[in-house]
């Protein structure tokens, strides 16, 4: 795991960026350099598609030209074909960080008559890749050898004699290979000739499709395992990887504006961290969309970029609806600081989907996003396959500081914090909205359930849409429950009523207290005068006894001088039977 | 089929390009193999052009050689291509259409 930084562990394998979103992370680092690499998959999986990615992002990222050798496509066919991805291989072949050649192979177009090599091959790659000085070359499909030449033992040995003469070259090279029944390849050979193997599958469940892509092989480094989503589109390719992110992301202590004073002030007075995650959750009609709008707004006032990913909405309607409540979003559109993507996601697959974001997201870096509402990507996939699909998200905006806030639309009568159990783990902050019936009025109440490291507000605040935008109100909380609108009203005016009374009740209360406090300062004084004088009597009788007991010694010692001091054993017992006298008897 | 009917009129000549890489052993004795082949075959008939492809990479793309040694017979079409050190001599004279199948 530390090997990286280790400066004592041999140099890591040099590798290779292919400039293709996502696939970079899950290779940790690309392809690896000046080796050959093998991408297998079924007709139409993506193969070409990745490797051309390969070399245009060489091209244009990285400056290293590259060579297509296409085995199955003419040149012209392959720059119309990639016109449509968005990539101008003219404009490369022109600047000369391009090269496509088309080596034509027919099935048995020859006879053939005793031994032979491939050495022609060799010559014609080697002639293409001194032209331009390619460090990136791809060969698609090597397999037509297999087909155009009749005599197997020779391909074979001359495949992996290839491999070795483009490592021996030093360029890193992709080849790709139809995927075969056992082998990973048909012919099972590239594989295990190859440093890097991948494997690309084209899956269609519930009528949708899904691509994805597994790293099968790659020596001499650690790698992704799983199976990861990518996306081929118009703009070319780009994998999901994004649980290779992790919990690396820093935590920023910056707070931002949800846009909605009260809120802030709810949340510790200052709104929610930059780049954490926002939950808001309720029924049908409860203001999450106006509440994301408040954020959006806010975010472009700061001169922030805002992306908005709206599943149900058109952008014209998010628009228009927002004007109502004094938001003017389309300023934001104009000013290109607001990006509204407005799709349905059972158009496309779950992951599809995410890859799709994902892309927008790293396009435009915004500062903060917006998904409402994550439920109709839920509506799509399985419980687990969109809580994994969502951390992945919600990890790649944090690792990109982006605060995100995602509006959940709960089922009207089903308890949303039951609901959103699944995700809300997930969120650094979850803001619940609820509609509340009280009094034949319905009104709209929202509170903070859950903020992680700030001091939240616990309380639960009347929400209220205008056209001046969204405001909070206090909310009556009392023994009866909670009131808003006109309930509230009269609630309130009972209330200072009953307020009254309790005063006065209270004020009794205390007369009391301080009457009692009186009487047993009273009662203190009173025992201790009593207890002064118990002891002061006890004390003057001691000092009686005492002057008794003198005088009886002093009388013994004037007999026994009388006596002539014969008898000294009287004073002995005479003192003795004072001492034995008990005290009480010698009360006066 | 037209191969039968081409083979009929007046002899033309047999224009054969041998395409190799360097002078290894094998594309020494494919030459030595066509000439035999020629010879007895195509008497007076033939010119052989023999291409190192080590000298002149670029030719390879022309012809869409991979395999080497190559023998290319474009003229009389139809084009043919030959591969290996032509040792075959019976299938060589099938692949120039000398010989049916």
């Amino acid at each position: 795991m530390t090997g990286m930084s280790d400066a004592t562990a041999p140099a890591a394998l040099p590798k290779v960026p292919t400039g293709i979103q996502g696939f970079d992370e899950i290779t940790e680092g690309g392809l690896p350099k000046g080796r050959v690499s093998l991408v297998a998959g079924a007709a139409g999986s993506g193969k070409t598609v990745l490797a051309m990615g390969f070399l245009v992002n060489g091209a244009e990222k990285f400056n290293e030209p590259g060579l297509f050798v296409s085995f199955e496509e003419t040149s012209r066919d392959l720059e119309t074909n990639f016109a449509s991805q968005g990539f101008d291989l003219r404009r490369l072949q022109k600047k000369g960080l391009l090269a496509l050649d088309h080596i034509h192979v027919e099935r048995n177009e020859f006879e053939e008559t005793g031994d032979y090599d491939l050495e022609g091959l060799f010559v014609r790659l080697g002639a293409d890749i001194d032209a331009i000085k390619a460090k990136r070359v791809v060969l698609d499909t090597i397999e037509v050898l297999f087909s155009a030449f009749t005599n197997e033992v020779i391909v074979r040995s001359e495949i992996k004699r290839l491999f070795q003469w483009l490592a021996d070259k030093g360029v890193t090279a992709i080849v790709t290979g139809e995927s075969g029944e056992k082998t990973i390849s048909r012919h099972g050979l590239e594989e295990y000739v190859a440093d890097f193997v991948v494997v690309l599958t084209h899956v269609v469940n519930d009528e949708t499709a899904t691509r994805r892509l597994r790293i099968v092989k790659y020596r001499g480094s650690s790698h992704g395992t799983n199976e990861f989503s990518f996306l081929i589109d118009r703009r070319g390719i780009s994998v999901l990887p994004i649980s290779s992110l992790g919990l690396r992301h820093v935590a920023s202590s910056k707070r931002l504006s949800t846009g909605i004073a009260r809120l802030d002030e709810m949340l510790g007075g200052k709104g929610v961290y930059r780049g954490s995650s926002v939950l808001v959750s309720g029924t049908a009609g409860t203001g999450k969309s106006s509440i994301a709008a408040h954020f959006v707004d806010a975010a472009c006032r700061r001169g922030e970029k805002a992306l908005y990913f709206a599943f149900e909405e058109s952008p014209a309607q998010i628009v228009r609806n927002m004007a109502s409540i004094g938001l003017d979003l389309d300023q934001w559109q104009k000013k290109g600081l607001l990006r509204i993507h407005s799709e349905r996601p059972q158009n496309t697959g779950l992951e599809m989907h995410l890859v799709r974001m994902n892309r927008e997201i790293e396009e435009f870096s915004p500062s903060v996003t917006v998904v409402d509402p994550i439920t109709n990507l839920t509506s799509i996939g399985t419980f687990s396959s969109v809580r994994s699909a969502l951390t992945r998200m919600i990890d790649a905006m944090k690792s990109r500081q982006i605060t995100a806030l995602f509006a959940s639309l709960t089922e009207g009568g089903a308890d949303p914090e039951a609901t959103d159990v699944g995700v809300s783990s997930l969120m650094d902050t979850w803001i619940l909205l609820r509609n509340l019936e009280v009094g034949g009025e319905r009104t709209r109440g929202l509170y903070v359930l859950k903020a992680r490291g700030m001091a939240h507000s616990n309380q639960i605040r009347e929400f209220v849409l205008s056209s001046s935008g969204v405001g909070l109100l206090d909310i009556y909380g009392g023994a009866d429950g909670f009131l808003t609108g006109a309930a509230r009203s009269a609630k309130e005016a009972e209330e200072r009523a009953d307020a009254l009374r309790l005063a006065r009740s209270i004020q009794e209360t205390e007369h009391e207290v301080a009457r009692k406090r009186k009487v047993m300062a009273a009662e203190i004084e009173r025992l201790k005068a009593e207890y002064e004088a118990e002891i002061e009597s006890l004390e003057n009788a001691i000092v009686e006894q005492r002057m008794r007991q003198d005088a009886l010694v002093a009388g013994t010692a004037a007999v026994r001088a009388a006596r002539g001091g014969r008898n000294t054993d009287v004073k002995a017992r005479t003192t003795e039977a004072a001492k034995r006298r008990p005290k009480p008897r010698s009360r006066p | 089929m037209n191969g039968d009917a081409s083979a009929a009129p007046p002899p033309k000549m047999w224009h054969l390009k041998l395409y190799v890489a360097g002078q290894t052993p094998r594309s020494i004795a494919a030459l030595s193999n066509l000439k035999r082949i020629s010879e007895e075959h195509l008497p007076e008939r033939y010119t052989i052009e023999v291409i190192d492809l080590l000298e002149n990479p670029q030719l390879a793309k022309g012809d869409q050689i991979l395999a080497v040694p190559t023998l290319v017979k474009d003229v009389p079409p139809p084009l043919r291509k030959i591969i290996g050190d032509l040792s075959d001599t019976e299938r060589v004279l099938v692949g120039l259409d000398l010989r049916p199948v």
